[in-house]
C-alpha cells in the first residue's frame, strides 16, 4: 500500500505469502502462509469459544447460551431441511458453519491499525471451492449410497410430462452441476467485493488527507470514511449471512441426496 | 486478482492452500464437530428433556390437586347436608314433642274445666232446692202469720216452686 505515490492497491490484502515452513508434497512446495495462519488462528479462536460452552450446566451461564444457540441454530436448521436423519450430517455442517463465520468475521478486524493485516481465508476461490466441492462429494457420495443408480431421478422431478422428460432432466443435470460452482463463488465474490471496496474507500480517506486541494480532500475523506463505518457494519452482516447460506445450501444439498425429491 | 493469478503462477500457491485447509478444517471437523458438538448437544437435549419431564410432573401434581380438591368438595358437601337432615329432624321432633305435650295438657284442662263445670252445676241445684225450701218455710209463715191459716209444707213448696221457676 504505497501511500506515499497516492496509489493504493485494493488487491494486495488478497496476496497469500509464505510465511516459512516450506516441505516438499508430491512435487509441491507447502508452505505455511498468512492464509494458513489465519485458517489456524480461527480455528484455535473458534476451539476456544466452544470450550467456554463446555460447561455442561443445568442452567447454562451467558457463554453456554451463546455457544447453544450456534448449535442450536445449525441443528435445528439440519433437522427443519432433512428431518430427524438430519442430526447425522450436523457436525459437518456445523463445522463448516463455524470455520467460514470465524474466517470471515476475522478478516474484518481493523487490526491493520496497529499493522497486523488480517488476511481473510474465505476470499480465496482455492478455499470456498475446496469446500463446496466437499460438500459436492458428501451429497454424491451420500445419494449413491443410499439410493444407487436410483438417485439419478433427481434430475426428474415428480410429474414431470414423458414428453418433457429429456429436456427437464438436462436442465436438472446442468443446475445440480453448477452447485459447487455457485457455491465456491459466492461466498468467495461476498468477501472480495467487500474488502475491495472498504479497502478503495479507505485509500479515498488516505488520499483526501493528503490531495492538494485540503478543503475537498478532508470532504471526501469525512464522506468516505462515514461511508465506511455503515459499509463495514453491512459487511458483518454479510460475514453471517454467507456462512448461513453456505451452510443452508449445504444442508438443502444433502436433503436432496438423503430424501431425493 | 491475486486469488486466481497465483492459482496459475505460483507452483506452491494451491499445494498450500490445500494442505493448510485439509488440515486445519479436518482439525475442527474431528475435534469441534465430533468432540465438543455432540457433548453440547447432549446437554441441550438433557436440559430440554428434564425441562420437558419437570412440566409433565407440574402438571400431574396439578391434576391430582385439583381431584383432590374436588373430592374435598363433594366431603364438604355431603358433611353439610347431613349436619342440614340432623338439625332438621331435630326441629322436626321437638315441634313434634311440643305438640304432643301439649295435646296432653289441653286435655287435662279439658278434664278439669268439665269436673269443675259440673261441680258447680250441682252446687247450683243444691243451692236452688235449698232457695226453695227456705222460700217455702218463709211462704208459710207468712202466711200463717197474716191469715192464721196453716198452709200445707207441700203446698207451700209448689206454689214457690211455681213463682220462682216462672
Amino acid at each position: 500500500m504505497a501511500a506515499e505515490s497516492g496509489k493504493i492497491d485494493p488487491m494486495h490484502q488478497f496476496e497469500v505469502t509464505p510465511l516459512g515452513g516450506g516441505f516438499n508434497l508430491g512435487g509441491h512446495e507447502v508452505f505455511f502462509t498468512n492464509s494458513a495462519l489465519w485458517m489456524v488462528i480461527a480455528a484455535v479462536v473458534l476451539g476456544l469459544f466452544m470450550w467456554g460452552g463446555m460447561r455442561r450446566q443445568l442452567i447454562p451461564g451467558r457463554w453456554q447460551v451463546a455457544v447453544e444457540s450456534f448449535t442450536g441454530f445449525i441443528s435445528n436448521m439440519m433437522t427443519a431441511n432433512i428431518g430427524t436423519e438430519g442430526r447425522k450430517y450436523t457436525p459437518y455442517v456445523f463445522s463448516l458453519f463455524m470455520f467460514i463465520l470465524f474466517c470471515n468475521l476475522l478478516g474484518m478486524l481493523p487490526l491493520g491499525v496497529l499493522g497486523v493485516h488480517p488476511f481473510t481465508v474465505t476470499s480465496h476461490i482455492a478455499i470456498t471451492g475446496v469446500l463446496a466441492l466437499l460438500s459436492f462429494s458428501i451429497v454424491l457420495v451420500v445419494g449413491f449410497w443410499r439410493h444407487g443408480l436410483h438417485f439419478f431421478s433427481l434430475f426428474v422431478p415428480h410429474g414431470t410430462p414423458l414428453p418433457m422428460i429429456p429436456f427437464i432432466a438436462v436442465i436438472e443435470f446442468i443446475s445440480f452441476m453448477i452447485r459447487p460452482f455457485s457455491l465456491g463463488l459466492r461466498l468467495f465474490v461476498a468477501m472480495t467485493a467487500g474488502h475491495v471496496l472498504l479497502k478503495v474507500l479507505s485509500g479515498f480517506v488516505i488520499n483526501g488527507f493528503n490531495a492538494d486541494n485540503l478543503v475537498i480532500g478532508s470532504v471526501v475523506s469525512v464522506l468516505s470514511f462515514t461511508l465506511m463505518i455503515g459499509i463495514s457494519a453491512l459487511e458483518l452482516l454479510v460475514a453471517g449471512i454467507q456462512a448461513y447460506v453456505f451452510a443452508l445450501l449445504t444442508s438443502l444439498y444433502i436433503n436432496d441426496a438423503v430424501n431425493l425429491h | 486478482m491475486p486469488q486466481i493469478a497465483q492459482l496459475t503462477a505460483d507452483n506452491w500457491y494451491l499445494a498450500s492452500q490445500l494442505f493448510w485447509l485439509l488440515v486445519v478444517f479436518a482439525g475442527i471437523y474431528a475435534v469441534i464437530g465430533r468432540g465438543m458438538l455432540p457433548k453440547i448437544e447432549a446437554t441441550v437435549d438433557a436440559r430440554d428433556r428434564k425441562v420437558a419431564d419437570d412440566l409433565a410432573a407440574a402438571k400431574a401434581a396439578h391434576a391430582a390437586a385439583d381431584a383432590l380438591e374436588e373430592t374435598y368438595r363433594q366431603q364438604s358437601d355431603a358433611s353439610r347436608a347431613a349436619a342440614q337432615k340432623a338439625v332438621a329432624d331435630a326441629k322436626d321432633k321437638a315441634a313434634k314433642d311440643a305438640e304432643k305435650r301439649l295435646a296432653k295438657i289441653d286435655a287435662e284442662l279439658g278434664e278439669k274445666l268439665s269436673a269443675a263445670e259440673t261441680e258447680v252445676a250441682a252446687a247450683r241445684t243444691s243451692a236452688m232446692a235449698e232457695i226453695e225450701s227456705v222460700a217455702a218455710e218463709a211462704a208459710s209463715d207468712l202466711v200463717a202469720k197474716l191469715s192464721g191459716t196453716k198452709v200445707a209444707a207441700a203446698d207451700a213448696k209448689a206454689a214457690v216452686k211455681a213463682v220462682l221457676h216462672g
